[in-house]
């Protein structure tokens, strides 16, 4: 046990001091994808108090290429990704505790969670724009710093963000970006991942044991197969008039107008449908009315799964529908409508 | 005209006269980018009238949504 975290504690700018910080601090980690698991395992090797993480989706065998916890048992068993990685984080350190939610990041859920359980971190490990933005003006209402990562093909970007003190993503983007590569149309390679997943965990321990003077202060951007490595001070960017971090912040991505209910999955090709209003589904009732229909139903303590005119749909109990195997919302409400009501 | 592009050396055709049409040449110019001209970051309405010369250092930072 004391050894546990003697090299960690070795490296001076930790410490034995910055170990004891480490492990009073509680981080939030948004997505249990590819740089999500990253980070999580490297969170919890490194012995921070508490993890929570959040996910939307199940593990599929297209992840196990990069998504470090999940294995093939995980993909057979279509398990949903919080509950997987909890399964292996719990596995690699039994000290740190792990809570895991099963379900959508939306701003509402994400206000919940931070005003219940007070993370002093935020960890971006989504998959688009919408979420992101969510996360930064919870960051700014809040004051808890997130630190941004995204990566596609062999092409990565990380940046931390912390309130009242650099420029937020709201003053970098100006709005949502649309259209853009997606892991759909141009791929990507595990080690641009682990590259980014490296630049987010280094500056979320320089923050987790308070070195503040050590942050990196920069937008830091590589493509490991061009050979390509750039940093920016970014700084200048900070707008007074910013709606997320300015001198009179409305929070806009806060707002419920701002969220769809709809989404097309990040390489999935796969739309996933939410309820207006948020509503439990008796998953043992929906099965028997679906059976009578001569449907054959999969089931796991989480969620459903069968078959509906060439496509596959996967009910949660907590009322998301994804439908597989098509892009196009309209049909995917179709198909919703068809077979849930 | 030569500029240096995140620290590389790269040859543009006459065609390139400023940062808008730079990011075009590159194809970044529907991508949500951060630009920076010889240490100065460059304003995303000032593009097109913020001419490039010989020798100019860029950095070009884009904005991905993967994850």
């Amino acid at each position: 046990m004391t050894e546990r975290y003697s090299r960690q504690e070795l490296f001076a700018p930790i410490g034995k001091e910055g170990q004891k910080k480490i492990a009073a601090k509680h981080v939030l980690i948004i997505g249990a994808g590819a740089l999500g698991t990253g980070n999580a395992e490297a969170f919890v090797r490194a012995g921070v108090g508490k993890i929570t993480i959040i996910d939307r989706d199940y593990v599929e065998w297209s992840n196990l290429q990069r998504q470090q916890l999940y294995s093939e048992e995980d993909a057979k068993e279509r398990l949903p990704k919080a509950i997987a990685a909890k399964q292996r984080l719990e596995q690699v350190n039994s000290d740190v505790s792990i809570e895991a939610i099963v379900g959508d990041a939306t701003a509402r859920e994400l206000e919940v969670i931070i005003e219940e359980s007070k993370p002093h971190l935020l960890i971006d490990a989504t998959d688009n724009f919408e979420t992101r933005m969510v996360i930064n003006d919870i960051s700014q209402k809040y004051r808890i710093p997130w630190i941004y990562g995204a990566c596609v093909g062999s092409y990565g970007i990380s940046y931390a963000i912390i309130p009242g003190k650099t420029p937020c993503l709201n003053c970098m983007l100006e709005a949502v970006p649309l259209g853009g590569l997606t892991c759909d149309t141009a791929g990507i390679i595990s080690p641009a991942v682990q590259m980014v997943v490296a630049y987010q965990v280094t500056e979320a321990l320089k923050i987790l044991v308070e070195d503040w003077q050590s942050l990196r202060n920069k937008l830091v951007s590589f493509d490991l197969w061009k050979n390509q490595h750039t940093a920016i001070r970014v700084d200048k960017v900070k707008k007074a008039d910013c709606p997320s971090c300015g001198d009179n912040p409305t929070y806009p991505y806060l707002s419920y107008d701002m969220q769809t209910k709809t989404a097309v999955l990040c390489g999935r090709d796969s739309v996933q449908i939410r309820p207006a209003v948020r509503q439990d589904r008796d998953l043992e009732e929906l099965a028997e009315l679906l059976a009578k229909q001569g449907i054959q139903v999969e089931k796991n303590p989480y969620l459903l799964s069968f078959m509906a005119d060439g496509h596959r749909l996967v009910v949660f109990k907590d009322g998301r529908v994804l439908i597989h195997g098509t892009k196009d919302m309209i049909e995917a409400k179709t198909l919703y409508h068809r077979y849930l009501g | 005209m030569e500029l240096i592009i995140n620290g590389e050396m790269i040859q543009l055709p006459e065609s390139v006269k400023n940062v808008s049409d730079l990011l075009t040449y590159f194809q970044l110019n529907n991508k949500i980018a951060i630009v920076e001209v010889n240490l100065n970051i460059i304003n995303k309405q000032d593009y097109e009238t913020t001419t490039l010369s010989n020798g100019d250092k860029v950095e070009i930072v884009h904005f991905v949504g993967g994850g």
